[in-house]
């Protein structure tokens, strides 16, 4: 059946496919958007969604099974080995960031004032201080590893040469020095960028004000604890946030100097490093997926729910200012 | 007279930080020069002699060269689709106002937050299903698809500072929406691609989680899943150790060293905003 084209039709069709093809090229535009949103939501928000929902599952190895709601989560709270082992984890990420809070933060506002202060080679402490981050954390883990070994460590080498050997320890050998040892090869770490964070917060704060409330009388202390730190609190309160949310996902440090066992006799062990037992470990037996998703599901509500909440503790606080 | 003090304090302290900073890496790198012996007898003393021993024989008997060639390719892979992906987006997001444009911005902010070590279980049976797992492939992927959200981020950030009256004049002379991108856009934003760069750089260069999960073959291993091997394996010679962790360490120092600015503003810049 054919039809007769005519001039009129022949030039229409022409026309639309013009539109078309133009429609067509419009639409390339979005290729420019395509791949990082396909490889953003395949390979990072998918993950986090299935974990959430496989916590919900029975599991035998790979297999899923029935949906059983919150039974994995109701285990992992009440049976044994798996609550004293979640309470123990969860105190020693609980000590890890206060560690951190006292040996890292408080430390690096201080060297931060010092720097920001009238004082020469900036650019030089600045640079020194921030030097371990550029390490990997498994090379902190056993550079120190090295460093703090009993018998032939330059630590101990170090206390004996001073005279000062009753202090020499086995730092990572013993339940009581262990954990507090890792804090601190922590802080060494991050420390640097603390002191960066810190510093670029108390740089926002202009000198003027300084030199109207010298005028009025204030003392250096008052001044501190009056302006400088409610002004850099914004700088603190991100320093706060990462901390926390470093200190319950720390794995790699401990992993390194301990192990998986987060020995001795798990006085290192944090919830991320049980979580790491759980999920490829033989704890949980065939249901490795079940119970460690309903971890990591445990984990990720701590940590986004306390990431708000220190959001709101300070912005309140910086209203009231 | 008390204003004097104070200030020989503060030189004091920050020396000494300074010296708690620098001393175990300078320890690190002069260890791996010494013989066993000597770490084990004096570990705070000088090498007698500038000796690469340590360095040939752990590059030819333990196989590190392999894993510094691994390194140098995922490294270099992921940075490279990071950076281009991520403008490409960002270019997207700043110069054409499509009305979901603000939600996915958003969307992608999101990701800045994600604890993605939580996620790999799931990521594990995503790379099961692909057939990727012990492949260096399932490495980039990993990294691209993380370094993604930051690169939007700073990205975005940098091009809502460029003038939209070079690209208009562009497209009047002609050019499409990534001849823009290549020819006007691109040329200009190196000090953005050099910060994003250098954070993923150093992240991917030192990322030791995903290279223990998802890899198996011995001749795969990146270098901290090697210096991790040497350390079960080698754990009684402590020059091959440490030789290892200069290996590992170097290339970053010494890029630091040549561009302290930019990785200073680099890995500062996604905390402040």
């Amino acid at each position: 059946m054919s039809m007769p084209v005519t001039d009129k039709t022949a030039a229409a069709k022409k026309e639309s496919a013009k539109v078309r093809r133009g429609n067509w090229k419009k639409h390339l535009v979005h290729l420019f958007l395509l791949p990082a949103l396909l490889f953003y939501i395949w390979f990072q928000i998918y993950p986090i969604f299935s974990a959430f929902l496989n916590s919900f599952f029975a599991w035998d190895g790979l297999k899923r099974g029935a949906f059983i709601g919150l039974e994995n989560f109701v285990r992992l709270f009440t049976e044994s080995p798996f609550q004293e082992t979640f309470f123990r984890g969860l105190a020693h990420n609980v000590i890890f960031f206060i560690g951190i809070v006292l040996t890292k933060l408080v430390v690096a506002f201080v060297l931060a004032l010092f720097i920001n202060s009238k004082i020469r080679g900036k650019e030089f402490f600045k640079m020194v201080i921030f030097m371990p981050k550029l390490l990997s954390v498994i090379v902190v883990g056993f550079l120190f590893s090295l460093i703090l070994n009993p018998t032939y460590g330059a630590l101990n080498t170090f206390l004996k040469f001073i005279g000062l050997e009753e202090l020499a320890r086995p730092w990572l050998g013993s339940p009581d020095t262990a954990l507090y040892t890792i804090i601190l090869v922590n802080s060494w770490y991050g420390l640097g960028f603390a002191v960066l964070i810190f510093l670029a917060g108390l740089q926002a704060i202009p000198s003027e004000i300084y030199d109207a409330a010298k005028i009025d009388g204030a003392s250096g202390l008052t001044m501190l604890w009056r302006m400088t730190v409610p002004l850099a609190m914004p700088s603190i309160m991100v320093m706060t946030i990462l901390s926390f949310i470093g200190a319950f996902e720390t794995f790699e440090l401990i992993f390194a100097m301990q192990g998986s066992q987060a020995g001795p006799y798990y006085s290192t062990d944090v919830l991320a490093t049980y979580f790491y037992r759980l999920a490829f470990g033989s704890v949980a037996g065939g249901e490795s997926i079940g119970l460690g998703s309903a971890l990591a599901v445990v984990l990720f509500l701590m940590i986004s729910s306390a990431t708000a909440i220190l959001l709101f503790f300070f912005r309140r606080k910086e209203y009231e200012q | 007279m008390t204003v004097r003090l104070g200030q020989y304090a503060k030189y004091a302290i920050l020396l000494l930080f300074a010296f708690l900073a620098l001393y175990p890496i300078f320890l690190m790198i002069v260890s791996s020069f010494k013989s066993n012996m000597e770490i084990l007898t004096s570990p705070l003393g000088l090498p007698h002699s500038l000796s690469l021993e340590n360095y040939t024989e752990v590059w030819g008997r333990v196989n590190f060269g392999t894993y510094v060639w691994n390194s140098m390719y995922v490294s270099g892979l992921s940075v490279f689709f990071i950076l281009f992906i991520s403008s490409l987006a960002a270019f997207y997001l700043s110069r054409y106002s499509f009305r979901w444009n603000p939600y996915v911005l958003f969307f992608f902010m999101l990701g800045l937050m994600l604890p993605m070590k939580l996620a790999i279980l799931p990521l594990y049976m995503i790379m099961l299903q692909l057939h990727l797992l012990d492949t260096l492939t399932s490495l980039v992927i990993l990294y691209v698809a993380g370094g993604i959200p930051f690169g939007v981020f700073v990205f975005y950030g940098f091009f809502k500072t460029l003038p939209t009256e070079l690209d208009q004049s562009a497209r009047l002379d002609g050019c499409n929406g990534f001849q823009v991108y290549y020819k006007i856009i691109l040329p200009l934003m190196k000090p953005a691609l050099a910060t994003v760069g250098i954070v993923h750089l150093i992240g991917v260069w030192n990322d030791f989680f995903y290279p223990l999960i998802f890899l198996k073959s011995e001749e795969l291993s990146t270098i901290p899943l090697g210096v991790l091997a040497l350390f079960g394996e080698y754990d009684t010679e402590w020059n091959l150790l440490f030789a290892s962790l200069t290996i590992s360490s170097l290339p970053m120092i010494i890029a630091f060293l040549f561009a302290s600015k930019q990785f200073i503003e680099g890995l500062t810049s996604g905390a402040i905003k």
